[in-house]
């Protein structure tokens, strides 16, 4: 079980590197066409890339759980809930207690932030504390745990950090290129790039046109794709702490019916969720589409009702077995299926 | 010469080979020590909860004395137990998660004593420390597991022969007639 969490790994980090290179070549378009110099261009990017990474990885917990407007608790406030995410802690074998803070929101939802297991965070809703018991609150904070035992954390945060560093540089070119063509000045990246035959000129000057309007929505394709692999994971690993896959279940069955959306909430923090806190009432039940934060949470919960014991191993068999009944996978679902193997 | 050198070679390598499994098994078993700890640290804080937990108890129910009797005999006999090997430890501690649900049992028939806030309080406590040992004890058991494979596996159990490493015991609490923990249910 511990290779299909590296060959998971692998395949996320495939993700990213592909994200990152798709900021370098943004890069290299503005420095190319706009500067004049491809590699001005390419350290432009590097260093947004750098200093975003930088303060994701020491304060994007902190962000997320400000902008959330989460307050921290102790103990003393919530016995319960603080003993819940001490027995998961136990059973996954964390370093540390993660800091435990509370959304006061009626909605239903629940995140796990920080930069690896020893610092890290869990944040749940009023809403969903009051109406989960301990055995579905079990369920969700296993998943919640497993995202910080199987390092997603830091994973989407600096997926997020890439996909707001593309979203920036995207917005700069197609900005100065909209006003470059306006102004004589706009010809002077065109001359810096040199003597070569106009018609290739023009087919390259498109293709950079094309990817740089692009590239944002790829770069978001990429990291919800990201978001739904990660998700199937923290579920098995919910089960396997739990030993008790029901819980997660029937929590998530109260998460689906619930009407009330997540108050603050953008969409680079969405795919933290466990379950999409933008979801309409009936859209969990759609197929898993490319544009989806998370995997369906009816198919999340079939899944989870078809394990015959708790491992990874029955994790995966449940998948095959719920999606082979389907027949009607999309691509897209079957690939992020590969991930929970 | 050059087979000399060879020979030389390959015994450096088997030398290296062997380091590494050495301190792949020393670090299984030093896992295994402190995956133990934690359960200990789990059934010790059981062993402190109950004195308070059946105090709280006689305060309403007075008459239970039998199920009293019984959970102080079977913390007794589980604390007499606490040096013992992770086998016989179980026994112990089976035995007093069986009083303890025969008491959790008996107090739901005092419907003042569970809208008690000191009880309620205890129970989350108690039901919390019964799922800590059982999360414990999976833990524990996944790595002795694992170790316990990599000293009888080919070619670690040459070294685990050679250095003295010896297979691990499971921690398994079993109840004399039930094989569940007990689970305290609040919905």
């Amino acid at each position: 079980m511990w290779e299909q969490i590296r060959s998971n790994v692998t395949r996320s980090i495939f993700i990213i590197v592909l994200m990152g290179a798709l900021l370098l070549a943004i890069g290299y378009f503005i420095g190319f066409y706009l500067i004049g110099s491809a590699v001005a261009g390419l350290v432009i990017a590097l260093i947004i890339w750098i200093i975003m990474s930088l303060v994701g990885y020491f304060q994007g917990g902190s962000i997320l759980l400000g902008v959330s407007g989460a307050r921290k608790i102790s103990k003393q406030d919530y016995p319960q809930l603080f003993d819940v995410i001490e027995e998961m802690k136990i059973a996954s074998n964390l370093p540390a207690m993660p800091d435990i803070y509370i959304i006061d929101d009626q909605a239903l939802n629940a995140f796990s932030t920080g930069r690896d297991p020893a610092h890290a965070s869990v944040a749940i809703t009023s809403g969903l504390l009051q109406k989960l018991n301990r055995d579905e609150l079990q369920g969700v904070m296993g998943h919640e745990v497993g995202h910080i035992k199987n390092r997603d954390i830091l994973l989407m945060s600096m997926a997020s950090v890439l996909l707001g560093s593309i979203v920036i540089l995207a917005w700069i070119a197609t900005r100065s290129l909209f006003f470059a063509g306006a102004s004589p000045g706009g010809g002077r990246g065109r001359r810096g790039s040199g003597d070569g035959g106009g018609g290739i000129q023009i087919i390259l000057v498109l293709i950079g046109l094309v990817l740089t309007i692009l590239a944002p929505i790829f770069a978001q394709l990429m990291y919800f794709a990201l978001s739904r692999r990660r998700e199937y994971l923290a579920d098995a690993s919910s089960a396997l702490y739990t030993r008790y896959p029901e819980g997660l279940a029937l929590a998530l069955e109260k998460l689906e019916v619930s009407p009330a959306p997540v108050k603050k909430v953008n969409k680079a923090t969405a795919p933290m969720y466990i379950v999409n806190p933008f979801r309409k009432n009936n859209q969990s039940r759609e197929a898993a589409s490319p544009f989806g934060t998370h995997p369906p949470t009816a198919d999340r919960i079939r899944i989870l009702r078809a394990m015959g014991g708790n491992s990874y191993v029955d994790y995966e068999k449940a998948y095959e077995q719920v999606h082979r009944g389907q027949g009607i996978v999309p691509k897209s679902a079957l690939s992020t299926g590969q991930t929970a193997t | 010469m050059i087979a000399l050198w060879i020979v030389l070679g390959i015994i450096v390598l088997l030398l290296f080979f062997f380091i590494a499994i050495y301190n792949g098994l020393v670090g299984l078993r030093n896992q295994v020590k402190n995956a133990w700890a934690q359960i200990d640290v789990q059934l010790k804080r059981r062993y402190d909860l109950i004195p308070n937990l059946v105090e709280t108890v006689k305060g309403y129910a007075k008459h239970e004395r039998e199920v009293f009797e019984q959970v102080t005999v079977a913390r007794t006999a589980a604390q007499g137990a606490a040096n013992a090997g992770p086998a016989a430890r179980g026994q112990a501690e089976g035995g007093l998660s069986q009083a303890l649900g025969r008491l959790f049992a008996v107090a739901e028939a005092y419907p003042e004593l569970k809208a008690n806030q000191n009880f309620l309080a205890l129970q989350e406590e108690l039901t919390s420390t019964e799922n800590k040992i059982s999360f414990s004890r999976q833990f524990y058991n996944d790595t002795v597991l694992r170790y316990n494979n990599q000293t009888q596996m080919f070619p670690s159990n040459i070294v685990a022969g050679m250095a003295g490493f010896k297979a691990s015991e499971f921690f398994e609490v079993t109840v004399p007639e039930e094989k569940n923990p007990v689970k305290v249910s609040f919905t």
